[in-house]
């Protein structure tokens, strides 16, 4: 191979400099897309919303025939009980999860297997925990009903009445939801906990505190805004979650919200309900709007579903917008 | 251990191995926790269990399982999908679903890869920290956005205004209200964010001394970024596009909403395709009864589904962690 002459070198490097700004320009604009994409989504959607949501439609269930009495009530107050059981089964039981892995398991087959097992949950298409949740909640793997094996319908004390198998109700959708969105908790809680720094732990155990007086009284306090955060992100992809719940038998069309409460006022009128709803049939918002997406009439398709996507957006701005303050402060709070 | 064998601790009843409250708390509470961490174990378990007891053997007493009525054989080369027809005209052969499938994950690959790649490298080698620190929201804004409002946005902007007056006005083509290309659209859009922070934590962790030794034999900043740093990472932009197309193929809402329920095995973009998530939220909506075939055939898509997934997940994996061992 010959030097290339000065001619040629100079020639060179004018096309490398061409083709650097023409790669340059390419990151550029692909990355600017996202933006533009998000900016277009959301426009869009405000767009086609706008005349349709006001209170009506926050404050009235769905019509089958008239867009404009359509409202996602429904969709609010299923969404609303489906969240809190997910929270209230997949929160404890994910932090624990990431306790024992972190500060009491030992190094060995199990937290490995254990390790691996989550890593891979993770990656589960979510239709699929609707399938587990559809045999494992609504049926209950057949073992109960007039021929299963245990011959009972429903199990009764203190004035609840859980019926057997679930069947399609609040509870088991939100078992799904807690075994889908578990393995994100665990991941969250585990870096947070792995941020506390081990003096922390070194110094309450010589202090002459136990295992689980460290790990309760220091540690898990110092983690809990990173768990916190990841928390919500996890919940926040329950709320806009619609494919598990199909299979769960959350229904398109609803028209009372679980247990008959549809207002707060509700509570106080129907005190039983509080104790109906989480064995009630239910409905959520992702539901709604997919619902809405498909019907014929335009305005349904178009209208009315765009805005259910605002109200469901702007429940999952809310939440994400916990999630930025309670970093913010504990950043501003926490020093190691 | 040889504490409790010390021999003043027998006489003040200091560190023995006694039996105390406090202790058998601990124990208590550690053991409670192991069964927390258990609960993921018994969750693949259970899905494993859900799957294989519909579709291959009969465990849950509900009659024969899936593969004992219809062939695997049938199943995996039988070219036409007709769950709900009666008689002879009843088909069981995914081809058509799996074609589906992949024809999403590849219009969705050919959309989120180019665009999640070159964005990765231009955030890693090219963009100031302010650029960065508004992008960085950005994405994980459009990771948050949940799929039905993709599909939406498939059904209601993508068809009607872009796909159609490209396809329709410019080369007298038919685009299907239901079409493969605009579920791809969206689907490559969802895994965008993925491809593009994979990707760029790959990039960042290529060492700067490959960077500088590439500065100093006088390559530009696009020979560097090309040449050297991204062929570098490549072990972790492989992981990241296996990750994307396993999400792709198991994405439902956005592919039922916008792909259509017609299962084909004609390859054609502009016209609508049933997926195997499609089938199984279209089924499942339908409230079809317990025992029956067209029933477990949804099990059968679902342990399809989930194996596909698997493997494709587990072969990212693989491929990450050969990637960690190059630069530690």
């Amino acid at each position: 191979m010959s030097a290339p002459s000065p001619v040629q070198t100079t020639q060179l490097l004018g096309r490398g400099k061409r083709e650097g700004r023409i790669f340059q320009v390419l990151c550029w604009m692909s990355t600017w897309s996202s933006v533009a994409i998000l900016l277009v989504l959301l426009i869009g959607v405000a767009y086609q919303a706008r005349g349709w949501l006001d209170w009506e439609f926050l404050t009235s269930f769905d019509s089958r025939r008239f867009p404009d009495k359509a409202g996602i009530l429904a969709g609010l107050w299923g969404s609303a009980w489906t969240i809190l059981f997910t929270i209230l089964f997949s929160v404890p039981i994910g932090i624990a999860s990431a306790l024992y892995l972190e500060e009491f398991a030992r190094d060995g087959w199990l937290k490995r297997t254990i390790q691996i097992n989550i890593a891979n949950l993770a990656g589960v298409p979510s239709i699929v925990f609707g399938m587990l949740g559809l045999t494992a909640f609504v049926y209950m793997f057949g073992l109960f009903g007039a021929q299963g094996t245990f011959q009972v319908n429903q199990l009764s004390f203190l004035g609840l009445t859980i019926p057997l198998p679930l069947g399609r109700c609040v509870v088991a959708a939100a078992l799904t939801l807690t075994l889908m969105i578990l393995p994100v908790i665990i991941v969250a809680s585990q870096e947070a906990l792995r941020a506390v720094p081990p003096s922390l732990r070194h110094a309450s155990l010589a202090l002459g505190a136990t295992k689980w007086q460290t790990v309760s009284r220091q540690v898990l306090p110092a983690a809990t805004p990173g768990i916190a955060t990841g928390v919500i992100l996890a919940v926040s992809r329950a709320v806009g979650e619609a494919a598990p719940l199909i299979l769960v038998g959350a229904t398109t069309f609803v028209l009372y919200a679980p247990g008959n409460i549809a207002a707060p006022s509700d509570i106080v009128e129907n005190p039983q309900g509080l104790l109906e709803a989480p064995f009630d049939s239910f409905t959520v918002m992702p539901i709604q709007i997919f619902n809405w997406a498909q019907q014929s009439k335009p305005e349904y398709r178009q209208h009315v579903a765009a805005a259910g996507i605002v109200v469901l957006l702007a429940v999952l701005l809310l939440l994400n917008a916990v999630a930025i303050i309670i970093r913010y402060r504990s950043q501003k709070r926490l020093n190691y | 251990m040889n504490a409790a064998r010390a021999p003043h601790d027998d006489a003040n009843g200091g560190l023995t191995r006694r039996f105390t409250l406090s202790r058998a708390r601990e124990q208590v509470i550690q053991f409670a926790l192991l069964l927390c961490a258990l609960v993921s174990i018994v969750t693949t378990v259970g899905i494993i269990f859900a799957l294989v007891s519909e579709s291959v053997v009969e465990m849950s007493g509900s009659g024969k399982a899936f593969f004992q009525e219809v062939s695997a054989v049938e199943f995996f080369t039988e070219t036409e999908w007709s769950p709900n027809f009666a008689g002879a005209q009843q088909h069981f052969g995914i081809l058509p679903l799996l074609v589906g499938t992949f024809m999403v994950a590849g219009v969705a690959a050919m959309f989120g890869l180019p665009i999640g790649i070159l964005s990765a490298v231009y955030l890693s080698e090219y963009a100031s920290p302010r650029v960065r620190s508004i992008i960085k929201p950005v994405l994980e804004l459009l990771a948050g956005v949940p799929s039905v409002v993709y599909g939406y946005f498939a059904l209601i902007f993508i068809t009607p205004y872009v796909l159609e007056p490209i396809f329709e006005d410019v080369f007298g083509m038919e685009v299907e209200v239901f079409n493969v290309l605009s579920a791809g659209i969206v689907v490559g859009i969802m895994t965008l964010p993925t491809v593009c922070s994979m990707s760029e934590d790959a990039l960042r962790a290529v060492p700067r001394s490959l960077r500088e030794a590439g500065y100093a034999l006088g390559s530009t900043k696009f020979d560097v970024s090309v040449k050297v740093v991204l062929p570098a990472a490549i072990s972790g932009i492989v992981a990241s596009f296996l990750l994307a197309v396993s999400r792709a193929v198991g994405e439902t809402m956005a592919v039922a909403m916008a792909a259509g329920n017609t299962p084909s095995t004609a390859v054609s973009l502009l016209k609508g395709h049933q997926t195997m998530t499609g089938f199984i939220a279209q089924m499942s909506m339908g409230e079809t009864p317990q025992g029956t075939i067209e029933y477990k055939s949804l099990y059968a898509v679902g342990l399809s589904l989930f194996v596909i997934t698997l493997v494709m997940n587990i072969v990212s994996q693989q491929v990450m962690r050969r990637f960690r061992e190059v630069y530690q």
